[in-house]
């Protein structure tokens, strides 16, 4: 007995079925058209009139450039807290009782279910002057008249922390859920101490989540805009406040396209540098 | 007592002792009042199927689990309360737990790193110690780089480079294909030899355990069962368990007719009387219900062999006949209803019987082993 074709040969149809492409097409569009084109339209206007003179205005003078260095070092502040506080959240996260995850994964879940505004409205109920901070120090006595908390850097490294916290958490937990649990236990056993199986296990096997995580954070944390300026009251500007001022109140579109255009180079680099930062990490 | 001198050269000897170990789980004893000595330099294994507690006893000695009660003792101090780093235990797991991210150099050299030997200490004893298990070369290499077999030679290295009073193996072989398992047990068995190391190793399989052990240790539901050279455990079975656990075994219930001493008369439940080895440590009393348990490969075709001088003859009937190599297996029934099973050699100066046919085996009381029952 032999085997052969049983199947009839029928026209090749291939063409009618969607690729890959054809399948991100809608996407694609809808990128294109609402992202891509405003984009690529704010960096055409800054180079209206053919040089780089918007450029010059924002990046001579000192004013722009000292409220870039502040936004950096602002988002840098976030991305540090949020990595030490979430490192042991989410340590804690992969470590314990099922339960206890669920209940964890709860508080941490529910902050980003929540929109940013609200979660800024609340950071200014609990540190207004009136607000439940104050009034639990004067009460109690530990306070004569209420400290001002709103309207201060402080107030906005919180609540920007408060807002990214998840994604740090988030990353850094994938990557301890990847390490096999008997790792730290051999470890230990080949005379580690807790300290020795944190920065020779935990840490290097954590890094990519790590480094996601600070990436996304910092990245994000550069663009913030809602919180700083609820938080902030005015008085502490960041980078993206900036960029609305001068479209809302001064109509300049072009200088505005400039500086969106500095930030979003920057962010790129950033980006780019941290990914070099674990590409030459894992060569090694 | 001794001066500290005279106390430390002996604790580098690595007796270990298991007192009345107990761990519950919640409500499931998995330790109960474990006891177990091993002398220096001795290879004892655990055997035992699984849920039998022996993976728990490990993390007990290794220190991962404390013990609800009993101790832990190397060369006569007490390591129960000890934190794992500091007992000086080495320890190969299932899965071998090496560092994925370090190479098999630094994966070797984390035990003394983390003694704080200086440098050039570390890498001579790595490299003896990847000498010994011959990967020298792959030094550089990711552990995800090596083969299964590779990788636990790393997991060897790595558990005795810093030469610890005592070497655990948490059933290491079971990840290898037979053939490499069969190469490990040697080269582990010669390993653990030329180091003079108090090994305790943990297997399900009776045959690796038969095989590798100075002494075996069968346990079942949290409790030792039997501790003894593999023959003992093999020939001497102390209960039913053991018995049926290592190797294939016929077990036969009875009562005692008449002890002799050295011969036993047993009526079996079925009818017939056999004759069995009497036991000096068992009296067994006329009217005391016994087991008798007689291995399959101990019978003799007595078509073959009818001058052999057996106590004991086995008529019956062959409802099942399997080749398997070494020998033929056949399922024999009596016609008053025993059910046997047993092994003849095998081959072409062999006969060979199939279901249906009659057969007369025999088998020496010697070969019969007494089993008391409670």
């Amino acid at each position: 007995m032999t085997l052969t074709a049983t199947t009839p040969a029928v026209a090749n149809r291939s063409w009618l079925r969607p690729g890959p492409f054809a399948l991100t097409l809608p996407a694609l569009l809808l990128l294109t058209l609402l992202f891509m084109l405003p984009l690529l339209r704010l960096f055409s206007l800054s180079f209206e009139g053919g040089d780089f003179g918007w450029y010059e205005k924002a990046l001579t003078g000192g004013l722009y450039t000292a409220i870039l260095y502040r936004t950096f070092e602002i988002a840098g502040i976030v991305t540090f807290f949020s990595l030490i506080i979430g490192y042991p959240v989410a340590f804690l996260l992969a470590t314990t009782t099922p339960i206890w995850r669920a209940i964890g994964f709860a508080f941490v879940m529910l902050p980003l279910w929540t929109s940013v505004l609200v979660r800024t409205y609340a950071w200014m109920v609990l540190l207004g002057r009136n607000g439940i901070l104050n009034r639990v120090l004067i009460d109690s006595g530990m306070l004569d008249t209420p400290l001002s908390l709103l309207n201060s850097r402080l107030a906005v490294i919180l609540g920007m922390i408060h807002v990214m916290l998840p994604f740090m958490i988030l990353p850094i937990y994938s990557a301890l859920m990847r390490i096999d649990p008997d790792l730290p236990k051999a470890a230990r056993g080949l005379g580690a101490s807790a300290t020795r199986i944190l920065t020779t296990i935990y840490l290097p096997l954590t890094l990519r989540g790590i480094i996601a995580g600070v990436t996304l954070v910092f990245v994000v944390s550069l663009g913030f805009y809602i919180t700083p300026a609820l938080l902030g009251g005015g008085k502490v500007m960041m980078f993206a406040m900036v960029i609305e001022q001068q479209v809302r109140e001064f109509l300049a579109w072009n200088f505005a396209g400039a500086l969106s255009v500095i930030l979003l180079a920057l962010t790129l680099m950033m980006f780019w540098l941290l990914n070099q930062g674990v590409a030459r990490h894992l060569r090694d | 007592m001794n001066n500290d001198r005279v106390l430390s050269a002996s604790q580098r000897s690595g007796r270990l002792q298991v007192d009345a170990a107990s761990k519950r789980f919640g409500h499931v004893t998995a330790l109960s009042e474990v006891s177990l000595s091993v002398a220096a330099g001795e290879f004892v294994t655990i055997l035992g199927p699984s849920g039998s507690g022996k993976t728990t006893l490990l993390k007990v000695i290794a220190g991962f689990e404390t013990a609800d009660f009993g101790r832990v003792l190397i060369d006569h101090a007490d390591i129960t309360e000890l934190d794992p780093a500091q007992r000086n235990i080495g320890m190969v797991f299932q899965n071998y737990a090496l560092f994925p991210h370090m190479s098999v150099a630094r994966n070797v050299a984390y035990p003394l790193t983390m003694r704080g030997m200086p440098k050039a200490d570390i890498a001579t004893r790595v490299n003896q110690a990847l000498d010994m298990v011959e990967l020298g070369n792959l030094a550089e290499r990711l552990p995800k780089q090596l083969s299964g077999g590779q990788q636990q030679r790393v997991a060897l290295a790595r558990a005795t480079v810093f030469q610890p009073r005592l070497l655990l193996l948490d059933e290491p072989f079971g990840a290898l294909d037979r053939k490499l398992r069969e190469q490990m047990q040697i080269e582990v068995r010669r390993l653990q030899r030329r180091l003079g190391l108090t090994t305790l190793f943990i297997t399900h399989d009776q045959e690796e355990a038969l095989v590798m052990s100075d002494r075996i240790a069968v346990m079942d539901k949290g409790r030792v069962l039997q501790v003894g050279p593999p023959n003992e455990i093999y020939e001497a079975p102390a209960n039913p368990f053991v018995a049926d656990f290592i190797g294939e075994s016929n077990m036969f219930a009875g009562m005692v007719e008449a002890n002799g001493g050295n011969l036993v008369r047993v009526r079996l439940e079925q009818g017939p009387a056999i004759e069995v080895a009497g036991r000096a440590d068992l009296s067994a009393r006329p009217g005391q219900k016994v087991l008798v348990m007689v291995r399959p490969e101990r019978f003799v075709d007595l078509a073959v062999d009818p001058n052999s001088a057996r106590a004991n003859r086995i008529d019956g009937r062959v409802t099942e006949s399997a080749y398997i190599g070494v020998s033929d297996k056949y399922r024999v029934v009596t016609p008053e209803g025993i059910d046997v099973l047993i092994r003849l050699p095998s081959g072409p100066s062999h006969r060979r019987y199939s279901a249906g046919e009659p057969i007369a085996a025999g088998f020496h009381a010697a070969d019969a082993r007494l089993i008391a029952v409670q």
